[in-house]
């Protein structure tokens, strides 16, 4: 069994800023183990003489030029945004002060 | 807010040994951003300079700008680093509005550049080696505007504004090893080092290297630990230490802070500190613990960086004359002792001085002008002598006047200040203000004969041959006439007038 438990998920979730229930927590511990062994069981199957990589697809060096493409009006880059002030983004303070 | 215990630094320097670290962060000067095509413009109107990748927008793909990595490498190579053959970014995943993808790309386990080091000269020549851990990649952030709060600050804060204009903006973050053997010159040398670290990446012309719009940025960590103990003391992380000036104060007001704690028998607390410009302090910030846990991962949408040998050594062979090197030889050029030189570095008109003769003035000519005249101007001025307004081609012009004789150096200081008011060029300065060289002879051996009659003795000495003493009766005349006579011309005509061989 995976090293995973409760406790971790919790942490996780903390992190992930995702609130989750006591019972949510229960099952998710129960539900990752398992995925993370599975995951595990890759690491089984390649042999030493497959190297670790980073990404699926043998590709290096993808760059773009540096030349200047499109931009967002600010309306456009404000159009989705819950809230927003004098063309920015508005956001909730930022400290829990309570 | 409570203000936090110090230890005068004298004291702290008795019980304690100061070792530092730097996160400088560097904005480099591409046309567009890192990731995505949209402009890196400092000043513009908020949010305009932004497009779906930069706001992270589902199903975006970032593609790495090639001018971002160029100049990377050329940042890895100036800190004589060594350049990874492969390298990755990944993803940093954090919590706050400053980035709308909830995590940074930056670089992890595999930065561009590693392993390197920098000798820094501090103030009185002393070569200090600081060396380098890693440069890395990464993107900057947004810009929080905390609203409702007092003067601007996070606490307090009702609501926050962002603009994301900055949000991607090619960013190489220096890292040092921990430096140790610094002493009581560690805030003296934290500024040394940021000074250095600026002056290469404006060298390298990779970034405009402006501390006041943010282009440089320093994170200055501070441990204490008693003299003769391996082990490092618990260290802080001062934040956005914005100005040379304030990384010497808060390495000095850390230090400072540090020892009273642990004079006082606690256990420095590992935390980021906020510098303070306005009270020169630091406060507590957010803590360490939870913000460590940052879940790097492989960036799935960006592929690996191999940097070949050839490219590197292709840009190698681009890198300017380092810093360092350039001083030496402009030193060399111009002929200034070592003291002369030091101190024209560190009034910081080196570059002036090379512009000035560049358009014409000798090197004695340059530096007595900006070290005799400018920089006391400046410094009353408060701002930096580069900045006061004083061209290369006016001090050319000034030089001139007072060689040929038409104005003295007394008056050629009040041109210069009719210049910096903006009265005009000084030839019109000279007009305007009616000031003139009595080159006349008529009137100066009138006033001579007068101060020679008035000082009888000395004129007696005088022609005995102590020529010495011809300094009072040229005071007289120059005194007679107002400072508008041709000192050299009134000493010529005194000894004529007596007789006497020059």
């Amino acid at each position: 069994m995976a090293a995973i438990n409760r406790d971790d998920v919790a942490h996780l979730a903390r992190l992930a800023h995702i609130e989750m229930s006591a019972e949510e927590l229960d099952r998710m511990a129960g539900e990752l183990a398992v995925i993370v062994d599975s995951v595990k069981s890759v690491s089984e199957a390649a042999g030493d003489d497959v190297p670790a990589t980073s990404h699926p697809i043998p590709l290096t060096n993808v760059f773009r030029e540096d030349v200047v493409g499109h931009t967002f009006t600010a309306e456009q880059a404000l159009s989705g945004a819950p809230d927003s002030d004098e063309n920015r983004f508005k956001v909730p303070a930022i400290l829990d002060e309570a | 807010m409570s203000t936090d215990a110090t230890l005068s630094f004298e004291e702290a320097m008795e019980k304690y040994d100061p070792v530092l670290g730097f996160e400088v962060h560097v904005e480099l000067n591409t046309r567009t951003k890192m990731f995505s095509s949209a402009p890196n413009v400092f000043g513009d109107e908020p949010n305009t300079n932004v497009n779906e990748v930069d706001l992270g927008m589902p199903g975006v793909l970032p593609v790495v700008n090639r001018v971002a990595i160029e100049s990377s490498i050329k940042i890895g190579l100036a800190l004589n680093c060594k350049i990874a053959e492969s390298c990755t970014f990944a993803r940093k995943q954090y919590f706050y509005p400053d980035t709308p993808k909830n995590f940074q790309t930056s670089q992890y386990e595999d930065p561009i550049a590693y392993d390197g080091y920098l000798d820094i000269e501090l103030a009185d020549g002393t070569i200090f080696r600081v060396e380098i851990e890693r440069a890395h990649m990464e993107e900057d952030a947004g810009k929080l505007t905390h609203m409702g709060g007092a003067a601007g600050r996070i606490q307090g804060a009702d609501f926050s504004l962002v603009d994301y204009n900055r949000s991607g903006v090619p960013l190489v973050e220096i890292v040092t090893k921990p430096i140790e053997g610094a002493g009581s010159r560690a805030p003296e040398l934290a500024k040394a080092y940021v000074a250095a670290v600026r002056e290469i990446v404006k060298n390298l012309g990779v970034s405009d290297a402006k501390m006041e719009r943010g282009n440089v940025r320093c994170d200055a960590n501070v441990s204490l630990r008693p003299h003769g103990r391996e082990r490092f003391g618990i260290r802080s992380e001062t934040k956005n230490v914005n100005s040379l000036r304030a990384v010497e104060h808060a390495v000095r007001y850390e230090i400072q802070r540090h020892a009273a704690v642990l004079d006082a028998g606690n256990p420095v607390i590992q935390e980021t500190r906020h510098w303070h410009e306005d009270t020169r302090t630091t406060t507590s910030g957010r803590p360490k613990s939870d913000a460590d846990d940052y879940r790097y991962f492989p960036e799935p949408d960006l592929v690996p960086i191999v940097a070949s040998r050839e490219w590197v050594e292709e840009l190698r062979a681009t890198l300017p004359e380092p810093p360092a090197a350039r001083r030496k030889r402009l030193q060399a050029d111009w002929g200034y002792s070592d003291l002369e030189f030091r101190d024209v570095v560190n009034a910081g008109v080196m570059d002036e001085i090379e512009e000035t003769i560049a358009a014409g003035a000798s090197a004695s000519v340059a530096r007595k002008w900006w070290m005799g005249e400018i920089v006391g101007r400046a410094k009353n001025a408060d701002v930096d002598p580069g900045q006061l307004g004083v061209q290369p081609a006016t001090i050319v012009e000034l030089n001139r006047m007072v060689e040929d004789g038409k104005i003295n150096n007394k008056m050629a200081t009040e041109v210069l200040d009719g210049v910096l008011a903006g009265e005009g060029t000084p030839a019109e300065i000279v007009e305007k203000r009616g000031l003139a060289v009595v080159s006349d002879d008529g009137p100066l051996l009138e006033a001579i004969d007068a101060a020679l009659a008035a000082q009888p003795d000395v004129a007696d000495k005088i022609r005995a041959g102590k020529l010495q003493a011809i300094g009072a009766i040229v005071g007289g005349v120059m005194k007679a006439t107002r400072g508008q006579a041709d000192a050299g011309r009134v000493k010529e005509l005194i000894l004529a007038k007596l007789g006497v061989e020059g």
